[in-house]
């Protein structure tokens, strides 16, 4: 990777309005090239907000959508990060991710893990995406993971050994109250993670999260970007709107990666093997391998 | 001989976990009451002040989100309301500097039950919470407001409140407060001391008290219910930590008696979409 300048946007969309969100993105957009930021992030469903539920196919766009090509155009001179619900072939409704560079999108991210549990109903609107990979930027390999997919650390893991350098997390993350010495609770939780998995991956970790209410859930903001020692380069406060600018020094990457040699150590071949075995016993497959010859 | 080992304590098991970060959860209230009121167009919440705690909380927080001209207190008094009931509503009054008006609403509870007949202390008790509710409800339309609740989250999983009176609100920022955690925040932001310091009434009959009509003090509800519902905790686990296994069943049984006045009534689905069940937006559709 190249030494790149990444700006993380606060923001709270509003919910279900396309065209307000567009206006919060482009203003964001503007600030960001300003700051001389070379990508700028937003959350989870930064096009559209978060609960949803009937909404979601009002609001999902296939990617030729004229609203998108509004956003695509700013996104010259800055590569964008945005989060929207995509039409995917077959109407398929995804919580999708787009990376846009030089007005096209290079490559979108489909949720994987779609929470639905507690508070969580994304399984009943939206379809799970199947697809982990990591993809190139101008400045470098990167990859995309939405939220509760960063709770599975084998999505981290794919993206790494796919080759990404940098790893985007866009969230729209409620909070769950707020207690004396840890503050707002889910937020220490939350950096805790993305502290390990950059650690873990010896990668630069750029999370995002969103602010702002809807139905009485909180979003927590919080956006922190680190370095693969797990160091912070920049953060936002919580509960507050806001950007900053995180500079990716290329150099600490490779100076990571030559403290902590994990990823050169990491035996696919080996994880391969063993998950080949989990999946046949789980799902009583035949023995993929051929019965050995007798002598 | 073998060398000593040093002992050390294992983590304690779950405790209920009452405590707040005050600033913090301020700083959501507030955001609360601001973004949810400003989204509908409007500027204003409209609020009962009884002379509580619980009301007096909620207008301390309102006044943070909206300041003070956007905050009114309605006193509605009953002819047998404590007097120091109108006193420590008019103390709140003063001290945030809100817009209050006075309702009387003797005549109208009077009217209604000598129509209705021999309405006992339950149901006049309950006629009163509607009666204000009524009064809150045309008050807003007069100051384009929204009616602000002020239903704590012990009363409200314990059902003690009145359906359709004093649990009717448009917005409620204390629903997700325990009544010890209302004290704390009330404490911290100065709400008069003979209100915190006055034992919790409905003040729908002289000398009642929540506490007697709970049959236990708001410190071992609170501690009960953040282990049945908050950390999940078995009746029989929470009864083994020694909390009285009469309170505790009570209590559960409590919750569930009372899941009616949490939701909406039932409709009976006769169609493709339904209210409810396939017609799912958001309360804060397109906003």
């Amino acid at each position: 990777m190249q030494t790149v300048r990444v700006a993380l946007a606060q923001i709270a969309p509003k919910l279900g309005n396309l065209e307000a969100n567009l206006e919060i993105h482009l203003d964001a957009i503007r600030l960001a090239r300003r700051e001389k930021a070379g990508v700028v992030v937003f959350p989870e469903l930064s096009l559209t907000g978060y609960v949803l539920r009937d909404q979601v196919p009002e609001v999902a766009l296939n990617r030729q959508a004229p609203l998108l090509k509004k956003l695509l155009r700013a996104a010259s001179g800055i590569d964008v990060v945005f989060g929207f619900v995509e039409d995917a072939p077959g109407h398929r409704f995804h919580n999708a991710a787009a990376y846009a560079s030089k007005g096209k999108i290079v490559h979108v991210h489909r949720k994987v893990y779609l929470p639905t549990y507690g508070m969580f109903e994304e399984g009943r609107d939206l379809a799970a995406g199947d697809v982990i990979r990591a993809f190139d930027t101008p400045r470098g390999p990167a990859g995309i993971l939405i939220c509760e997919d960063a709770w599975h650390p084998t999505t981290a893991w794919i993206l790494v050994q796919d080759g990404a350098e940098i790893l985007f997390a866009l969230s729209s993350g409620p909070t769950r109250g707020a207690k004396p010495r840890r503050g707002v609770t889910s937020l220490p939780v939350w950096h805790e993670l993305l502290r390990t998995t950059a650690q873990f991956q010896t990668s630069f970790v750029v999370y995002v999260n969103r602010v702002g209410y809807e139905d009485g859930l909180n979003f927590g903001g919080g956006s922190i970007a680190l370095d693969p020692f797990g160091r912070t380069v920049a953060a936002l406060p919580a509960l507050s709107a806001g950007l900053t600018v995180a500079e990716l020094d290329a150099e600490v990457l490779r100076r990571a990666r030559a403290a902590y040699p994990l990823l050169r150590d990491e035996n696919l071949e080996l994880v391969h093997r063993e998950t080949a075995r989990l999946r046949q016993e789980r799902f009583l497959l035949p023995d993929p391998l051929p019965p050995p010859r007798s002598r | 001989m073998s060398p000593r080992l040093r002992s050390y304590p294992a983590a304690p098991p779950q405790e209920p976990d009452l405590a707040l970060d005050v600033p913090s959860t301020l700083s959501i209230l507030e955001g609360f009451v601001k973004t949810e009121v400003e989204r509908t167009g409007l500027h204003r919440v409209v609020l009962g002040l009884s002379g509580g705690i619980d009301s007096a909380l909620a207008a301390y927080i309102a006044v943070r989100a909206l300041g003070p001209s956007g905050v009114v207190g309605v006193l509605m008094p009953y002819r047998t309301s404590s007097p120091s009931s109108v006193k420590d509503a008019e103390a709140v009054v003063g001290a945030l500097g809100i817009v209050a008006e006075r309702f009387e609403i003797s005549e109208l509870v009077d009217v209604f039950s000598a129509k209705a007949g021999n309405v006992g202390p339950r149901r006049l008790g309950n006629v009163m919470a509607r009666v204000r509710m009524l009064v809150l409800y045309d008050r807003s339309v007069e100051h384009d407001a929204l009616v602000l609740g002020t239903s704590n989250k012990t009363e409200l999983l314990l059902g003690y409140g009145t359906i359709h009176g004093d649990l009717a609100s448009a917005l409620n920022p204390l629903g997700d407060l325990y009544k010890t955690q209302v004290r704390e925040l009330s404490k911290a932001l100065g709400v008069p001391k003979a209100i915190l310091d006055k034992p919790p009434s409905a003040d729908l009959w002289p000398e009642q008290t929540d506490e007697r009509d709970l049959g236990a003090s708001y410190d071992e509800l609170d501690r009960i219910l953040a282990l049945l519902v908050d950390a999940r905790v078995s009746p029989g686990t929470v009864v083994a930590k020694g909390f009285r296994r009469e309170t505790v069943l009570r209590v559960r049984k409590q919750i569930m008696r009372s899941q009616f006045k949490r939701r909406l009534p039932l409709i009976a689905k006769v169609s493709t979409r339904s209210i409810g069940w396939d017609f799912r937006y958001p309360r804060d559709w397109n906003s």
